[in-house]
């Protein structure tokens, strides 16, 4: 089951793995999408199953009103006693007459949809046309058979994409596309960097609101905030646009090398570059350097989940000194990580998708300092005394650009720090007790 | 198809991990596709387990489809076999392997693991979490104590104890204080199950006198199977509350031989003396509506009436199975019964009764929260903050003492409720103000509900005028004289009495009229 293989890209060993996968499905990006996109409402079609994963997933971010459901099929759907199609209509009428200010309706596939073969797409294509696009209706598949959490997102930015074939554009044009989700105040600041770039004609994918994207066509280069966007990617190269390769923007030298691809694809001048990018370098650096203390020469593992590992990996090798052991990815999408992979020091394991409890095991064997990892297996580590840093926290935190750089240090170095803190404490009370 | 926004239970295999996690030796292989290991951290997390729960998925992929899933399976069967080595396995499948028919028993019964295998029918599609807990504890009880002769001798107070699981709404707690209370009382507690319970201890549930069950949601079918099977008589009277405990008591002890005048454990009880203690005395007629599972809902109802004199304005639960246990309580306090899996419904019953206090789950509290009514949980589901570090059970006369801090906690102080009636203009003590002691939360409260448009959206639909009934602005202003949480109620009992009478619009008189009328 594990294939060691010899990767020719880089000097590491690649571990390929098929068994027990411990990780979210692709579902678990509603819960920042919908956050994300403010107009936009989440259908998952779906079963009792997927409603309950996404409420626990989502933990007390369900509010009574959030903007995402499943329409749960039911026996009667499944023995073909009614017509799933002209249910989901029905649902789909109930919840729009509750809730009116929704303009864009994006139904999800599950494992259940996806297995009874339903067609969403045909279904999505009829919304639309009975509504008159008002609310828009779009459809991706969010399903655990064919997505690991993040690639939720990447099925999703990817249909907002294709839609431009089929309804058109806005009346804009996009110059530049920067696609994948991040904290608003991210995108506020990556904005304001790109403008005094002087560059034009900016698009965020997705946006704060369902409107259509500008036209995106062979004039349009476009740039991942995100490694998990290969779906999105192909969507935006079939509409002519080229791709900009770069690093993810984690840490000081991600983003920099980041916004330099941006920057000498547009021609800025080097002098320009420095000059915008040199006082939140020196803050970015500063920050970090606060925490390298506390990461320096640890050893750390990673376990797959979000395809953020392989540049949270860099980030902790070169600005904070870590050593690391492996780098699970649930999936490598190896030229848009080729980058962050050559970068890695040679040793270091790479792993692509999981036998989880052959990864365990390599992992205790390895005794590392720090554990990244998904919030099913963070406690039982830590009972095992092995301190973790529970992995979907990367998702849900601002991290990228220079501002967050020392919070992304911090977000690893806290795990540490709290250890030795409640450690101290501990010995200090034996001292008054004795 | 069913339009779900909150599920107040998960589907029926979750309810198996229940019962597996709550066992030892117990390992459950479960046919499900990636992405299904969420439920791992309902244990981890919530639960605050410090060990994986024994569950090994075939986590399939699309890509699996193409080949054979059974094959997958088979090997997850036998990995797991090798590694955990159990006492027994579990088989079954999730809602999505459910559909592909690979029949994960038949599969593990040719694999030949050398292990006793149950297997699992789990109709996702149809049944959910406590059905499928319930299911499985009673195949486990099934497959562990067919063949068993019960022994001829038998201690009559030796008992059983049923239903307690992990993930359940204080079990860990709960289990302590009834058995701590047994033992005083004379019992002999042999085995408890599921929680802590394993494959041995199950196969020696016959050789007890009877069988006590707790949670009925999850050991009523084992229970019964028992009774038909050899004969064990069980007790069923949940120990929730004063009365219930006493009641339970009484009834444990009769089964068990021994003498009823003394109930051991009585001098515990505080919640009775404070329920009586005058600074309760504001408690009276206070509306309270009850929602969760049809154990928590039935016992909390009575407590609330007869233990602390509130007024049960509502009562529901989401749990069909037990619809008419639940609509016979209800008729004891004259109301009908709410019997929903479906939160937009609980959320309008709410809003109609107009409580005071609210009595339900995770999601009432969400609810509650909203419309900006107190709230306190008696039951699952229930978030991390329901599964505490400290001694918190529910049942017996401790649980009592719990109960009753837990349920006065978020009402507002007798004192501060006068004020408020008497110098409603205050700039800092309005009727705005969340409870003083709640104010450390919730600082930001009034501002931000007011703000927040889902409220908003909520808040005047509770107390709008129904039809087109009108108000004088005299009469408004007066109504806004009282207290935030009796107003809706008085303003729905003026329009009732302005509507039966014709009179429009509402005056202060007829404010004043309404109220002479409806004076209990």
């Amino acid at each position: 089951m594990n294939q060691p293989l010899v990767s020719c890209a880089t000097p590491s060993t690649t571990i390929r793995q098929r068994g027990q996968h411990e990780v979210f499905c692709g579902l678990t990006s509603i819960i920042w999408l919908h956050r994300k996109v403010q107009d936009a409402f989440f259908l998952v079609v779906g079963s009792r199953t997927c409603a309950h994963l996404i409420q626990s997933a989502a933990g007390v971010m369900i509010f009574s009103e959030p903007r995402f459901a499943t329409a749960i099929m039911e026996e009667r759907d499944l023995a073909g006693m009614v017509d799933m199609h002209d249910e989901l209509d029905r649902e789909v009428a109930r919840l729009l007459e509750r809730r009116p200010d929704i303009r864009m309706l994006v139904l999800v596939g599950s494992c259940p949809s996806e297995v009874i073969k339903f067609d969403l797409n045909r279904a999505a294509e009829r919304l639309d046309k009975r509504f008159g696009s008002k609310p828009r209706v779009l459809c991706y598949s969010g399903s655990g058979i064919e997505t690991t959490f993040t690639q939720g997102e990447d099925n999703f930015l990817a249909a907002l994409v294709r839609d431009q074939s089929v309804h058109g554009a806005s009346d804009k044009v996009a110059r530049l596309v920067v696609a994948g989700s991040v904290a608003d105040v991210v995108e506020d600041q990556f904005a304001r960097l790109l403008d005094e770039l002087g560059l034009e004609d900016v698009v965020f994918v997705p946006g704060r609101s369902s409107e259509r994207l500008p036209k995106i066509g062979p004039n349009t280069k476009f740039v991942l905030a995100q490694p998990y966007l290969g779906a999105t990617a192909a969507a935006l190269e079939s509409l002519g646009a080229s791709r900009i390769n770069a690093l993810f923007p984690l840490g000081e030298e991600g983003t920099t090398a980041w916004l330099k691809a941006i920057a000498d694809t547009f021609g800025v001048s080097p002098a320009r570059f420095a000059a915008v990018t040199e006082a939140p370098r020196r803050r970015a650096l500063e920050a970090t350097a606060h925490y390298r203390s506390a990461l320096a020469g640890k050893r750390i593992f990673l376990f797959p989940d979000s395809q953020m590992e392989p540049s949270l990996a860099r980030y902790l090798s070169r600005e904070l000194d870590a050593e690391i052991i492996e780098v699970g990815s649930p999936y490598l999408h190896r030229e848009h990580v080729a980058g962050e992979l050559a970068m890695l020091p040679p040793g270091v394991s790479i792993s692509e998708g999981q036998d989880v409890e052959i990864q365990i095991d390599r992992c205790r064997a390895a005794k590392p300092d720090l554990v990244v990892c998904g919030m099913g297996l963070a406690n039982p580590f830590e009972a095992e005394g092995i301190v973790t840093k529970w992995s979907i926290e990367f998702a849900f935190t601002p991290i990228q650009g220079y501002e967050q750089a020392g919070d992304l240090a911090e977000l690893f170095a806290r795990p540490l720090t709290r250890k030795a803190m409640i450690a101290g404490d501990r010995s200090g009370n034996r001292r008054a007790a004795s | 198809m069913k339009l779900t926004m909150w599920t107040y239970e998960g589907p029926p295999h979750v309810g198996a991990m229940r019962i597996a996690a709550s066992m030892k030796g117990v390992h459950y292989v479960l046919h499900a596709p990636q992405g299904d290991t969420y439920a791992d951290l309902l244990f981890t997390m919530i639960e605050r387990r410090q060990s994986r729960p024994p569950v090994t998925y075939t986590t399939f992929q699309a890509r699996d489809l193409a080949g054979s899933t059974a094959d997958v399976f088979k090997a997850a069967c036998r990995d797991a076999a090798e590694r955990f080595k159990p006492d027994a396995i579990l088989v079954g499948a999730s809602c999505t392997a459910e559909l592909l028919q690979d029949d994960p028993a038949g599969l593990a019964k040719t694999l030949d693991v050398g292990i006793p295998v149950v297997p699992l029918e789990l109709p996702s599609y149809q049944k959910k979490e406590n059905w499928g807990a319930a299911e499985t504890f009673y195949r486990l009880v099934r497959s562990f104590t067919g063949g068993q002769e019960r022994p001829t001798e038998i201690a009559p107070n030796s008992c059983n104890i049923l239903g307690p699981s992990a993930l359940g709404f204080r079990n860990r707690d709960d289990v302590t204080e009834i058995q701590r209370l047994l033992a005083a009382n004379g019992i002999d507690v042999r085995v408890v199950a599921p929680l802590g319970a394993t494959v041995e201890d199950l196969a020696r549930l016959p050789e007890a006198a009877f069988n006590i069950v707790l949670y009925p949601e999850i050991g009523d079918s084992a229970a019964r199977y028992l009774k038909k099977t050899f004969g064990m008589p069980f007790v069923s009277t949940i120990p929730i509350g004063v009365g219930a405990t006493r009641a339970f008591l009484a009834e444990v002890r009769a089964l068990a031989g021994l003498p009823n005048e003394e109930l051991v454990g009585e001098a515990e009880d505080r919640a009775t003396w404070y329920a009586r203690s005058v600074d309760s005395n504001y408690l009276t007629n206070k509306r309270v509506f009850v929602f969760g599972d049809a154990t928590h809902a039935i016992a909390a109802a009575r407590i609330a009436s007869r233990e602390l004199g509130f007024k049960v304005c509502g009562l529901g639960t989401y749990m069909r199975e037990f619809a008419r246990e639940v609509r016979e309580a209800a008729e004891e306090f004259g109301i009908e019964a709410l019997i929903s899996d479906d939160h937009l419904d609980v959320e309008q019953a709410i809003i109609d009764a107009r409580p005071e206090l609210v009595l339900g789950t995770q999601m009432e509290r969400h609810i509650a929260k909203r419309l900006r009514v107190p709230c306190a949980v008696i039951s699952s589901p229930v978030h991390v903050q329901d599964f505490p570090a400290r001694y918190s059970p529910q049942m017996g006369f401790e649980g009592a003492n719990v109960i009753f801090d837990s349920w006065v906690h978020p009402l507002m102080m007798g004192l501060e409720e006068h004020l408020l009636q008497m110098f409603r203009d205050d700039f800092e003590f309005n009727d705005q103000a969340q409870a003083s002691h709640l104010h450390g939360h919730t600082p930001e409260a009034p501002v931000s509900v007011a703000q927040e448009p889902v409220a908003s959206e909520i808040l005047p639909a509770a107390e709008t005028p129904t039809g087109d009934v009108t108000w004088t602005t005299d009469a408004e202003r007066e109504l806004k004289k009282i207290p935030f949480f009796v107003r809706g109620k008085a303003r729905r009992n003026t329009e009732i009495f302005a509507a039966r009478k014709g009179i429009r619009p509402i005056t202060v008189e007829t404010l004043y009229d309404a109220k002479a009328h409806f004076a209990r």
